[in-house]
């Protein structure tokens, strides 16, 4: 099929940046999104104008780097996948597709369709984790762990840290990033005991990096890839609640 | 010249704890006076950069990725192996360390597999105290399943994405650090050469992928962590960005190169849809345990529907030479019957290379349902993928390189032939011999970076001089040189045809020819023509774009152009390595049913070579292997 594709180009962090049309001609449905924008850059490469930019790796869905608002979708029409494993076969000949990097004042543009998510980096450096040294633990199973709440924390854990969540937010919140990892370690005995440290510094981290506020528009669940609920965020919510002087008396 | 893997004497259950008595300590005062490079961010490299920061040492950790969560060894799905014997089966550290030898084909160090045995319990242990969230029993127990090549179940998962969540624990361990100011974090940054000083690593040169420019960072000690090197091959199972390149370098500059022809090619994987494909995926082994591979009889059948093909017309073609194990034959000789059935032209789906794998018998006897319970993810993800339904249509399937067995040689203390340069996880040789079992890759690359690296390292620090080198020393700015000479030298050419066209038709050498299955004419094919092909890339690529800001396609060049040089030097291996074993299998060495044929009498050792200049015969070198406590014997499933 041929497809016109609408890029946003844009050089550096402080380029304005605009929309350029492209040709991708003789598309198969077999392809992945990104093997299209492969042939398409071959293309660009070969009348010497330089390909456009995007970031991407592992290619089945689990390393989060792909990161691409397609046709004012983040990861693109497709229900529960990355812009990596959607295929050309859920487009039409003749479709035009806009290509947009994500957009948060919290991941500035490096270039083209890559941006900077350096700030989810920095709420988990806040304490994301759990305050384990290496070696000197005890044995596994020392410490029981319901199923239920070991299934819950894996549910949460299954986060890719990709940032459609961000990107599909109005408010551009990472409620969604931030409360799926309060939930994962605050779920288990062994992260419990740091839980009211962790969500404060969490959120604020958060908060210091310029995301949005919540105001429950449900966008970060609908755009999920790894469809993380969105009631992990009422259950930051009740963690950060219980850390209030209030919550005490 | 004869190589010492410097392992430990006497009893091999008490190797390793004699071992670490024995190593020298550095004072925790003055262990922040050193500075450590830790290359790679994955399992090995995460939790060797997180534990070398907690003990206290400095630490610069890099990586190519935008984050250290995204390491490819995120993407391993099925499990971690461990000796606990929680299920009360009779698993024991030895038996894990049976299984890992005979795996691998005797062709691993004894003392090495031990301690990998021995330590595989610390890391389920320092696993849940990070909060990997691990399958649990109704009880509250840690759950355990049953994988390839072993009679017990000790392998520990967290659903589907045991590779996320282990390499999750060790980010957020990382991240701690990062927050202590122990370890700073370089991503976006790839490592385009070593720098020795007197012979001693004690440094690297990196590319910074934002700006372009080109950095140099000191160190008191090197580790690489940097994965393998399948995507040679172009079409694997790996990330886009894994490359050899950072091992490569360090080849050039000394370090010898272990084993490098043995790679392994996983069965079950989504075949190729046309030229476009940038990748393969893998889909779990276990489909084999209730699907039937088959392919037409005729040629002319190829294009018909799977269900217009009569049952006499179907050839069950694993069932039929291999009787006893039928569909469940070892992953080296199920890969290779299924790429033979496809050269003579029976192989079915576009571009006629893939095999069909049937569940319509299991659906008729266990009905979809449980099917569906035991393995609806994969039928789902074939879906997405290809667009056919695994349960109306027989899916298809095709082999695909996916993990590098081969890597830089080390000895006991993971320390490489350079003195001051550590390797860890799929980056070394050392564990796999020539063949991998299932969930163990995770469990080397915690063991290296967990529980080996920081012990291993004490002993070479604390006998160097801190802060000796910095890097205005005149050796880093002559690599730094080298390196820009490079990106100059590339966007220079100005040529007809792109990176990717270049890694392509090299990826056709090397799955041809040195593929699953070799013979010294093609590898003798191989050896002549990656060179035509390496000058034609340095005198034909074009690569478009500046040095100085983000360019992928520069950052490809400089890969493939690596390749092109270490993808001769694997079919060098292969071809000096006449016998079969493991995933190395030469076509001239096979029983009459297939089976891998070992030459033990002259080939029980490491094969590790030493770079001599692009167009020269690489030397060899040996490290004899001597099998004290397992028997060699002939690996034999049946």
């Amino acid at each position: 099929m041929n497809l016109t594709l609408h890029v946003w180009r844009q050089a550096n962090a402080k380029d304005k940046g605009k929309l350029e049309k492209y040709a991708a001609n003789d598309i198969s449905p077999d392809m992945s999104f990104l093997e299209m924008l492969d042939v398409v850059n071959e293309d660009l490469i070969a009348k010497g104008i330089e390909p456009i930019v995007f970031d991407h790796d592992c290619r089945e869905g689990i390393c989060g780097t792909c990161s691409q608002v397609i046709n004012g979708i983040a990861h693109g029409p497709d229900d529960l996948v990355t812009a990596c494993q959607l295929h050309m076969r859920k487009f039409n000949d003749g479709d035009h597709i806009f290509l947009e990097p994500w957009r948060s004042r919290a991941f500035p543009v490096i270039k083209d369709l890559m941006v900077d998510r350096g700030a989810f980096d920095r709420i988990i450096q806040a304490y994301g984790y759990t305050s384990a040294r290496t070696g000197g633990v005890p044995d596994g199973n020392a410490v029981t762990i319901s199923k239920v709440n070991a299934e819950r924390s894996m549910d949460a854990a299954a986060c890719i840290g990709c940032g459609a969540c961000v990107a599909a937010c109005p408010n551009g919140s990472a409620m969604l990033f931030t409360a799926a990892k309060v939930a994962h370690l605050g779920l288990l005995p062994q992260g419990e005991v740091e839980a009211a440290r962790r969500v404060r510094a969490m959120v604020e981290q958060m908060d210091k990096e310029g995301f949005g506020a919540c105001t429950n528009h449900y966008e970060c669940e609908a755009a999920c890839p790894k469809g993380i609920k969105v009631t992990f965020i009422s259950r930051m919510n009740r963690e950060l609640a219980k850390t209030l002087p209030m919550a005490h008396i | 010249m004869i190589l010492d893997g410097k392992c430990p004497t006497g009893p091999i259950e008490k190797s390793w704890d004699k071992h670490r008595q024995d190593m020298k300590l550095v004072n925790p005062a003055n262990k922040r006076k050193y500075k450590i490079i830790m290359v790679g961010t994955g399992l090995a490299g995460g939790a060797g950069a997180a534990t070398l920061g907690e003990l206290g040492y400095n630490v610069e950790a890099f990586c190519y990725q935008d984050s250290s969560r995204r390491a490819h060894s995120i993407a391993a799905q099925g499990g971690i192996n461990a000796a606990k014997n929680y299920p009360n089966d009779g698993d024991s550290i030895f038996r894990l360390f049976y299984d890992t030898i005979k795996g691998g084909d005797f062709r691993a160090r004894e003392a090495d597999v031990w301690r990998l045995s021995q330590v595989s319990n610390n890391i389920i242990d320092q696993c849940v105290a990070q909060g990997v969230p691990f399958g649990r029993d109704y009880a509250g127990y840690l759950d355990n399943r049953s994988f390839g090549g072993a009679q017990v179940s000790r392998t520990f998962f967290a659903r589907g994405q045991t590779g996320q969540q282990l390499l999750i624990g060790a980010y957020q361990a990382l991240s701690r650090q990062v927050k202590e100011g122990t370890v700073k974090l370089h991503e976006r940054k790839e490592m385009v050469d070593l720098v020795l000083v007197d012979g001693v690593a004690k440094g690297i040169t990196v590319r910074n992928m934002i700006t372009g420019e080109i950095e140099s960072h000191w160190a008191d000690a090197v580790c690489l962590a940097t994965g393998g090197y399948v995507n040679v091959f172009y079409l694997s199972t790996n990330a886009m960005g894994c490359s050899v390149t950072a091992n490569w370098k360090a080849a050039k500059k000394g370090a010898f190169f272990a084993n490098p022809c043995y790679t392994q090619i996983h069965p079950t994987c989504i075949p190729q849809t046309g030229d476009h494909q940038s990748k393969l995926t893998l889909m779990s082994e276990s489909l084999r345990n209730d699907g039937r591979i088959w392919v037409p009889k005729k040629k002319e059948d190829c294009e018909k529907q799977p269900h217009e093909i009569a049952e006499q017309d179907r050839d069950y073609y694993l069932e039929r030479k291999y009787p006893s194990f039928g569909n469940l034959a070892p992953r080296d000789i199920a890969s290779r019957a299924a790429k033979e059935q496809c050269d003579d032209g029976r192989g079915v789906g576009p571009g006629k290379r893939g095999v069909y794998l049937d569940f319509d018998d299991s659906i008729k006897r266990l009905g979809q349902k449980t099917i569906a319970e035991r393995y609806g993810n994969l039928f789902d993800m074939y879906e997405k993928i290809t667009d056919e339904n695994g349960y109306q249509r027989p899916m298809r399937i095709y082999p695909a390189p996916h993990y590098a067995m081969g890597g830089l040689w080390v000895d006991y203390n993971l320390q490489s032939n350079i003195p001051g340069l550590f390797v860890l996880g799929e980056a070394n040789f050392s564990v796999h011999g020539a063949n991998r079992l299932g969930a163990s890759a995770l469990m080397q690359g915690l063991a290296d970076g967990y529980f080996v690296i920081p012990y291993t390292i004490a002993n070479y620090l604390a006998q160097v001089k801190p802060g000796e080198v910095k890097a205005d020393h005149p050796e880093f700015k002559k690599s730094k040189e080298d390196a820009e000479g490079q990106t100059k030298k590339l966007l220079g050419i100005n040529g007809k045809k792109t990176v990717t066209e270049f890694h392509r038709e090299l990826g056709k050498i090397m799955w041809n020819n040195v593929g699953m299955a070799r013979s010294e004419a093609s590898l003798k094919e191989a050896i002549k023509r990656i060179p035509e092909l390496r000058e034609e890339f340095w005198t034909n690529v074009k690569v478009t774009g500046v040095g100085a800001e983000v360019n992928q396609q520069l950052e490809n060049a400089g890969r493939v152009a690596d390749f092109l040089e270490f993808g001769e030097l694997l079919a060098r291996d292969a071809l000096h390595r006449d016998e079969s074993c493991g995933g190395h299998f030469r076509t001239e060495h096979q029983t009459p049913d297939g089976e891998a044929m070992r030459d033990d009498e002259n080939f029980c050792y490491v094969a590790a070579w030493e770079y001599k200049g692009t167009d020269k015969a690489p030397e060899l070198h040996k490290e004899p292997l001597k099998f004290d406590n397992v028997h060699l014997a002939v690996r034999s499933y049946k």
